[in-house]
This record gives structure tokens, C-alpha cells and sequence, in this order.
């Protein structure tokens, strides 16, 4: 990064001007939302966008609770980006296949233990033993390529490891394609009392489903933060990312370590991808690509190798992604909002990183990955 | 190791005195790649695919090569300096036969479980056609036994590569490169002796139905074999004359091989049909953009993976400017002067999407051009831009290229397409090459080893990976325009990410940094399998050229992250401790001159 005293070029004035438009967007959009909310007929509101009607309180709690169980998701996964890149320095693009395979696994055993009946008579059994196998797979599965894939790269220039992954996560989702098919492949019904409407404290309304994401995903991560803040393993990984050569010095078996992170990261991507399937109940082969990048980008937003950062970073890109295009686009009367949902979520990305690189919350990373 | 005759060899080791642990490796990877090729269903997809009528299809094939393969690498050792080399002998052939068998085994064991058990519902494969393909339709029995003895029978064959003199090795190589480079290249062999008006030789070599006859492949065979012990030796010398040249004597060779390439290139299409002359068309559409990538990430260094935004936006502007059923605006221009536009537009978006991410970290770079790539298909996708781009209904009746009423170049006449993708090729050839010896080329690779050390030196790091953005962002918007014109219509649906990732993998697979093998992995790889949307020479592979193309990335990492025609320099950055090891186990390294030598060594 250059500091504050250098000399302005002519690039540094474009970002200005690029940041600068964007604030102004979002800025501009708000305001028009406020002015339509009280009244879609003055005429700031009319100037912006004739047509538009205002949300409702409804619309846009659902919104919100839509918003937070998505992010919770991005959250979970961006854990397993954070954590490889604090430890490694790298993005391993393939974790979001390992979500996928997660998805995948979790589609087949619910489908196996609905034809048998199981998933209807005991469906708390069944869903806990078909957590525990997915996220079995996917833990095996982030070994597995941090094994085959990632060691024999340790130490080489930052940008292999990088194109590897991006092939893992190629070879990972045809693999999916070519064994069990292409289309999309849903998951067996979930009960009622799960996904029924429920009141919580009088307040709001919230699914069931939606609502057993948030649950699982906070007790996931603070069951993370456990491990990793309170145990000898959690230590001994934080030593790692701060500086490998010397933890390795303090008797640190930095492989071991290593492969810890990739199966913890896993796990988290397992549990999200089990989240997915209750969320949404359908799972392709191209599942995990864009959730991938997202969480990604959600751990960027955060401060990439801080483990509270990448949960509130999922939270405010699945937030951000959810609302946005309502709350700031609409209002400024661009048709079809909901198709530009994506763009929003890199838009977001690209804001953070231009008018703060290390992330809402700083990163923490290890000398050599800074530089 | 030198290639001097005589090697003192210690005696070779006990037919029992194995790695036991490397051979079980190996041979349940074997079982485990078999078993994963057959339940992808490669052999009965590739079925239709013939090598040689009757008796060998690619789907076989695809079972069969792997154990050779994987039974031969079982003992080859790396041998560094210092350590002790062993003759090779009974030892290396028991370690391939046991290979192979396990390798047998699985597919066995896979021939019963099908048999036995049905799990139809995920596994999509899990067939009676692929049951009774791997049976050779004579019975479960059969099938279990006779895969423990194509097993162990190409195992053994594998190990026995070891014992044989390099030569046989070398010349049964040959014979088989020889036979499966006939077989893939059919079409267009085919094409070309009636071109030539030699049909008789295409019948000879090539059953009627696809696939080489016994007799041909025989002959083929043989004559690979000749080549590789007759002609391999002179073809060897001349290649060394050839580098031996210096001065202006070399660059005349130099013109003189340059002249012959280019009339090939231009008279073989006149005898081509038109799929070869379609597919030649498609490669040389991937040739350009895999040039223009090579700029961004072989020169400079920069990870570009939304390079497809620029695709899109060569496309879409060709296709705004010269259709007239362009949504929004419409000015109908013929496309010689939509080019004009086209890089005009390319070179701001190349500005646009570099200012924002150019002081980024290496691989924050990558993920946020990755981001751009697909917020500028959203944008075209959209509703909002419909009013221009047309949305999901995209931009259709685009007119051809008219060439000064000379000629109107347009999808239907892919000879046409391919000459014209032909002079772009040569444009973006000549610029890359002109870039890359000059002042700029030599800032991009000073920012690719180290940006903060360039940045020392002088060099205005910004300015230049700017202009490294827009000139690979000009190429590829090239390389879209001629797409609109030739396809006629444009779908957002033709710029995917997919489209980024496969150019990056031509490009690393050919060789970052290196012209000729950037171009030559564009030809071998689109031409071959194939590129995201367009068939390659082997179609039946449609289903699994994503997956080839993933698994050939991982793997070019591991094993040759330089590329197969690398560039010299840049090997020496990826390699730069080897070189130095290298270096010094010749002790051409003073301990207490370190850096000196290096460079002495080095250069």
C-alpha cells in the first residue's frame, strides 16, 4: 500500500471518482427510498422513480431475515477462506465445491433415508446422521485436496497454488457432473412444524427453516471460536499463521497444524452446505462456484484471516446482496433488481477493497503475506 | 543425468526387494482412476469413437491406457546426485505386473458390484450397458477374469518399458503416438487427401465407418517405428543446425521457416472441408484471445479471470453497431468501421477494469477481475440494459464482415471466417511479439519477478499494467467481434466464467509468456477437445472436456507449472531453487560468492 503522503496521479483521482460515484449511488438511492417510504408522490421520489410503491414493513423484514440466514451461510463458509488464508497465504478457490460436495452428500443420504421412511418418522435422527456424514465428506474432502493439491506447492510463487485451486474446483464439479448427472436434484420435504411460519417475542415473523440456519450457523461458529481461541489445537493455529518457521522452531508440527485448518474449514463448509440444502432444497454441480466466491468476498469484506470478521463480513455481504438492489436500486428505477443481485455482491467486494483493503474488522495475517 | 553412454550401475535389485508400500499406492490409485473413468461413463461414451475398426474404440482405450502409464512410473526413480542408480530387471517388471493386477482387481470388484447391487439413483452410470461393455457381453465370470488379465497383461508390458533398450522403448512410443495422432487427426486427414485428390489413401488407412483398418493401422505403426529410429536421429541434427545458426544467418532461417508456416496455413485451408475448416476457425478465435491473455498474465504477470468481460464487450459492440435489429441503437455500420468503435471501447473498458484493481494484491486481483467478468454479463443479461443489448433475447442478425465488396465474410463460409481470424492472429502475433523485446515487455517482466524492486528501478509500475489491461483487453475484443460476426447472433450466455478459466488454461498449458506456446496449446487443446461450446476433433468427448481440462490445470501445477513450450525466463523464476541446486551440486557456486555465481550459472 502507498501512504497518504504520496503524490496524487491521475489514477488515484479516477478511484476517487470511482468511489466517490458509488457513494453517491448508494447515497442518492437511499434518500429516494426514504422519500418514497413516506410518500411515493413527492416529487424527489416521482424524480427518481415514478413507478415506485414503497415497501412494505412486512417486505422488508423478510427481506432482512432473508438476508441474515444467506449471510450466515456465506459466513460459514468464508471461515474455511479465512482460515486457509491466514495459514497458507493463498485462495483456495476449490472450498467452494467442498461446500458443494457437502450439499451433494447430504441430497443423497436424505434422499436414501427418505425411501426407507426414516426422514419423515424420525426426521431429528435423520438430519443429525446426515450432518454427520456430509460433514464427514467435506472435512475428507478439504484433506484430501490439501494432500493431493496444495503441499507439494507449499513455498512456490503466490499465483500457482491460486490456478491450482481454481483447477481442483474445475475437476471437483465435473466430477459431480459426470457421476451423478447434471440437473438439479432436490432434497426430500421437510416436515411442517419445521417449516412453518413462527412468531418470535410478538416482534417478527420468521420461517422455520430460515430460522434453524441462523441457530446451527451461530453454534457452528462459536464452537469455532472455541477451538480455535481456547484450545491447544486453536494455538497452535494461530501460531502457525502468525509465522510457520517458528512455530515450527517451538515444536509445532506445521503440516499437522495445516491439515487441521483445512479440516476445521471443511467442516464449516459442510455444515453450510447441509444449511443449503434444508434453506433452498435443490443442489446442482455449479452450487458451490458463486456461494464460493461470495463467502470469499464476505471474508475479504471482514478482514481475510480474522474469524469473527468472516461471520460479520457473510452477514453484511448476504445482507447487502438481499437489500440493496430494493432498498438503493429500485428507488433509482432500474428495472429488473433482482437479476443484478451478484452484481451487487461484487460491487460490494470492490467498494470495501478500494476504500478499505484490510476489511471492516482488519485482517490478520502473518508478515510474509502482507507485503 | 548426462546422456553419456557408459553408466556405472549398481547391480539390479532382487525381483522381491520392493517398495511394497509404492506399489500398493500405485496400484489402488489405478483401481481407483479406473473405476472412477468407468462409472463416469467414459468407456461407453467414447464406445462410438473407433481407433481401430474392429478391435479398439477410445472407450477401451480410455481404460486401457492408465495401467501401462501408472505400471511404468511404479519404478522410475528420480535419481539426484549422490545416490546410488540400480540396473534395472526383474524387479521393476514383478512392480508393474502387481500394478496391474491391482489395478484389474478394481474393475473387476466394480463388474460384480454392478452385477449384485443397484445404486442407480446417485450414481447416474451404475448401468447394464456399462456392465455389459466392461463384460465384453460374455458374462459376469468372464468379465471379473478377464480384467485381472488385461490388468496384469498391461502392467507387465508397462514394467517390461523399463528392462528393454531405449531405444525399443522410444520406437514403441512412436508407433503408438503415431497411431493415436492418426486416429484423432482423421477428419482432417481425411479432408486433405481428397483435397488432394488421394482419396485411395484415405480409404486404405481409414475404415469406412471411422477409425483406422487393420491394415492401416499396421501400416502406421511401422512407419512411426521407422521414423523414430531412422528419421528421429537426422531430424535431431537439423533441429541443432538450425540452433546453431547465429546472426543474420538465423534470422534468415528464421523468415524462411516463418514464410513456409504462413503459405501452409494459407493454401491447406483451400483443401479442407468445411467442419475442419469451422474448427480451424474456432482455435483461431481462442488463439487470439489466449495471445492477449498471454500479454496479461504470461507477461505481466497480472491474474486476470475476468478476462471474458473484454470477449463480451468486443462481441456486443461489433453486435450493437452492425445489426439492425440492435434494440436501442442501431446505426448499422459495416463492421470495418465497428472495429474502429470496438477498440476504442475495449481499450476504456481495459482502462476502467484495471484503474480500480491494480494496486491489489496479487490474488484480491484475481478474484475482483473474476467479479467484473461477471457483473459485466449481468449487465448485458439484464433487464435494466435490455434497452440496448437485449437482454436474455441477446442481438441477432448480425451481417458479416464486408471486405470492400471484395467479399462478405459470415458463418456459413468458415474458410472466409478462418482467413479473416487468420490476419488478426498474425496482427495480435506480431504485436505481442514487438511488445515483448520492447521497453514495456521488459517492464511488465521486471513487474512479474518483483513489482516493489521495478518500481525501484523507475519503471511506472501503474502506467504499464494499465497498458498491459488494455492491450490484452483489445485482443480479446477482437477475437469477440469476428465471434458476432461469424455466429451471427450474441447471447450473454456465451460469456461465462467458464470461457475465462478455459483460455487461462490454454495459456498455461502452452506456456505462460511464450508466443508459440501459447499458440500452440490453443491449437492443441480447442482443436482437440474443444472449447466451451464449440466441438473440438475428438466430439465424443463433449461430456468430459471440463473435467480433462480441470484435472490437466492441477496437474500442469504440480508437474510442469512452466507450461510444455516454456519460456526461458520464466522457467527460471518457478524453478529458480532447482536451478540453483542444480548449480551447485556442479560446484560452479563459490560458498563464499554465492550471488555471483548464481547469475554466472544462470545466465
Amino acid at each position: 500500500m502507498r501512504s497518504k503522503s504520496a503524490p496524487r496521479t491521475g489514477i488515484d483521482k479516477f478511484l476517487t471518482l470511482i468511489k466517490t460515484t458509488m457513494f453517491g449511488v448508494i447515497g442518492i438511492g437511499l434518500m429516494a427510498f426514504v422519500a418514497q417510504q413516506i410518500d411515493p408522490n413527492n416529487p424527489f421520489a416521482q424524480w427518481a422513480n415514478s413507478d415506485a410503491t414503497g415497501l412494505t414493513g412486512a417486505q422488508f423484514e423478510g427481506l432482512v431475515i432473508a438476508g441474515l440466514s444467506q449471510g450466515a451461510m456465506y459466513g460459514l463458509i468464508a471461515l474455511g477462506y479465512s482460515m486457509v488464508y491466514g495459514v497458507l497465504g493463498f485462495i483456495n478457490f476449490a472450498h467452494g465445491e467442498v461446500f458443494m460436495v457437502s450439499a451433494m452428500s447430504g441430497m443423497i443420504t436424505s434422499n436414501k433415508l427418505d425411501d426407507a421412511g426414516a426422514w419423515e418418522s424420525n426426521f431429528i435422527l435423520s438430519l443429525l446422521f446426515v450432518i454427520l456424514i456430509s460433514v464427514s465428506i467435506s472435512t475428507l474432502t478439504a484433506v484430501i485436496m490439501e494432500r493431493v493439491a496444495y503441499r507439494p506447492l507449499r513455498g512456490a510463487p503466490r499465483l500457482i497454488p491460486l490456478i491450482t485451486s481454481l483447477g481442483v474446483s474445475f475437476f471437483i464439479q465435473n466430477v459431480s457432473i459426470v457421476l451423478l448427472g447434471p440437473g438439479a436434484k432436490s432434497y426430500p420435504p421437510m416436515p411442517e412444524w419445521l417449516s412453518k411460519k413462527r412468531e418470535l417475542f410478538g416482534l417478527i415473523s420468521i420461517e422455520g427453516t430460515r430460522l434453524f440456519v441462523i441457530l446451527t450457523a451461530a453454534v457452528s461458529m462459536a464452537a469455532l471460536w472455541y477451538l480455535v481461541e481456547r484450545t491447544r489445537t486453536g494455538k497452535a493455529m494461530r501460531a502457525v499463521a502468525e509465522d510457520k518457521e517458528i512455530a515450527s522452531l517451538m515444536g509445532i508440527n506445521v503440516d499437522k497444524v495445516i491439515v487441521t485448518t483445512f479440516a476445521v474449514g471443511g467442516a464449516m463448509a459442510g455444515v453450510a452446505g447441509i444449511l443449503w440444502g434444508v434453506m433452498f432444497r435443490s443442489v446442482v454441480a455449479t452450487t458451490g462456484f458463486l456461494p464460493g466466491i461470495k463467502a470469499f468476498s464476505a471474508a475479504v469484506v471482514g478482514g481475510i484471516g480474522n474469524i469473527g470478521g468472516a461471520m460479520a463480513g457473510g452477514v453484511s455481504l448476504g445482507s447487502a446482496e438481499a437489500i440493496a438492489p430494493l432498498l438503493i436500486l429500485e428507488p433509482l428505477g432500474v428495472d429488473g433488481v433482482s437479476q443484478l443481485r451478484d452484481a451487487v455482491a461484487f460491487s460490494a467486494l470492490i467498494l470495501v477493497l478500494l476504500v478499505k483493503p484490510t476489511g471492516l474488522f482488519g485482517e490478520r495475517l502473518s508478515a510474509d503475506d502482507r507485503t | 543425468m548426462t546422456d553419456t553412454a557408459v553408466k556405472e550401475l549398481a547391480q539390479a535389485r532382487g525381483a522381491l526387494d520392493q517398495d511394497w508400500r509404492k506399489v500398493l499406492n500405485y496400484g489402488l490409485l489405478l483401481a481407483l482412476a479406473s473405476v472412477f473413468i468407468s462409472l463416469a461413463n467414459m468407456p461407453v461414451r467414447l464406445d462410438t469413437r473407433v481407433v481401430i475398426e474392429p478391435i479398439l474404440s477410445m472407450g477401451y482405450l480410455s481404460l486401457l491406457w492408465l495401467p501401462v502409464l501408472i505400471a511404468y512410473a511404479v519404478s522410475k526413480e528420480v535419481v539426484l546426485e549422490g545416490m546410488t542408480e540400480h540396473a534395472k530387471g526383474t524387479r521393476e517388471v514383478v512392480a508393474g505386473l502387481l500394478v496391474g493386477l491391482i489395478g484389474g482387481a478394481g474393475i473387476s470388484l466394480l463388474v460384480m458390484l454392478i452385477d449384485n447391487f443397484d445404486i442407480r439413483d446417485p450414481l447416474v452410470n451404475w448401468s447394464p450397458q456399462l456392465l455389459a461393455l466392461l463384460n465384453f457381453d460374455n458374462g459376469v465370470g468372464f468379465g471379473v477374469i478377464i480384467w485381472l488379465v488385461i490388468g496384469a497383461g498391461l502392467g507387465l508390458f508397462g514394467g517390461l518399458m523399463h528392462v528393454v533398450a531405449p531405444t525399443v522403448r522410444r520406437t514403441v512410443a512412436a508407433a503408438v503416438i503415431g497411431l493415436l495422432l492418426v486416429s484423432v487427426m482423421e477428419a482432417v486427414l481425411s479432408d486433405l487427401s481428397e483435397g488432394f485428390k488421394l482419396e485411395w489413401l484415405a480409404d486404405w488407412v481409414y475404415f469406412k465407418r471411422g477409425g483406422l483398418s487393420i491394415h492401416g493401422a499396421v501400416t502406421v505403426a511401422v512407419l512411426a517405428a521407422l521414423y523414430s529410429l531412422l528419421g528421429r536421429p537426422r531430424v535431431k541434427t537439423a533441429k541443432a543446425n538450425f540452433q546453431a545458426l547465429e546472426g543474420p544467418e538465423r534470422k534468415q532461417a528464421n523468415l524462411v521457416a516463418l514464410a513456409v508456416i504462413a503459405a501452409a496455413l494459407v493454401i491447406l485451408p483451400l483443401f479442407l472441408g468445411k467442419i475442419v475448416n469451422e474448427l480451424l476457425a474456432n482455435v483461431g478465435l481462442f488463439v487470439l484471445l489466449a495471445l492477449g491473455l498471454n500479454i496479461v498474465v504470461g507477461l505481466a504477470g497480472i491474474l486476470d479471470l475476468g478476462y471474458v468481460a473484454f470477449f463480451a464487450v468486443g462481441g456486443y459492440t461489433a453486435a450493437v453497431l452492425t445489426s439492425p435489429n440492435s434494440p436501442g441503437f442501431s446505426p448499422e455500420l459495416p463492421w470495418l468501421v465497428a472495429i474502429l468503435a470496438v477498440i476504442v471501447l475495449a481499450g476504456l473498458t481495459g482502462l476502467f477494469i484495471g484503474a480500480p484493481v491494480i494496486r491489489m494484491r496479487g490474488d484480491y486481483l484475481a478474484i475482483v477481475t473474476l467479479g467484473f467478468g461477471e457483473i459485466i454479463r449481468l449487465l448485458f443479461l439484464s433487464d435494466w440494459l435490455s434497452g440496448w443489448t437485449g437482454g436474455a433475447q441477446g442481438i441477432t442478425n448480425i451481417p458479416g464482415v464486408q471486405i470492400f465488396g471484395l467479399a462478405n465474410v459470415k458463418g456459413t463460409d468458415p474458410r472466409a471466417v478462418f482467413y479473416l481470424v487468420l490476419f488478426f492472429c498474425a496482427v495480435a502475433i506480431y504485436i505481442s511479439w514487438r511488445l515483448e523485446n520492447s521497453r514495456l515487455g521488459r517492464a511488465w517482466m521486471a513487474i512479474r519477478e518483483d513489482e516493489s524492486v521495478a518500481e525501484a528501478m523507475g519503471i511506472n509500475t501503474v502506467t504499464a499494467k494499465l497498458m498491459a489491461f488494455v492491450v490484452g483487453a483489445i485482443l480479446a475484443a477482437f477475437s469477440g467481434a469476428i465471434f458476432a460476426a461469424k455466429v451471427g447472433s450474441i447471447f450473454p450466455s456465451s460469456f461465462i466464467i467458464l470461457v475465462s478459466v478455459i483460455i487461462l488454461v490454454v495459456v498455461i498449458v502452452g506456456g505462460m509468456g511464450n508466443i508459440a506456446g501459447v499458440i500452440a496449446g490453443a491449437v492443441v487443446l480447442i482443436g482437440v477437445l474443444g472449447g466451451p461450446r464449440q466441438p473440438g476433433l475428438l466430439q465424443e468427448f463433449a461430456d468430459f472436456k471440463l473435467l480433462i481440462y480441470g484435472a490437466l490445470l492441477v496437474w500442469m501445477m504440480l508437474k510442469r507449472p512452466e507450461g510444455l513450450v516454456p519460456n526461458v525466463r520464466r522457467t527460471r523464476e518457478l524453478h529458480q531453487e532447482e536451478f540453483l541446486q542444480d548449480a551447485w551440486l556442479k560446484g560452479q557456486i563459490d560458498d563464499d560468492d554465492e550471488d555471483n555465481g548464481a547469475e554466472v550459472a544462470l545466465t
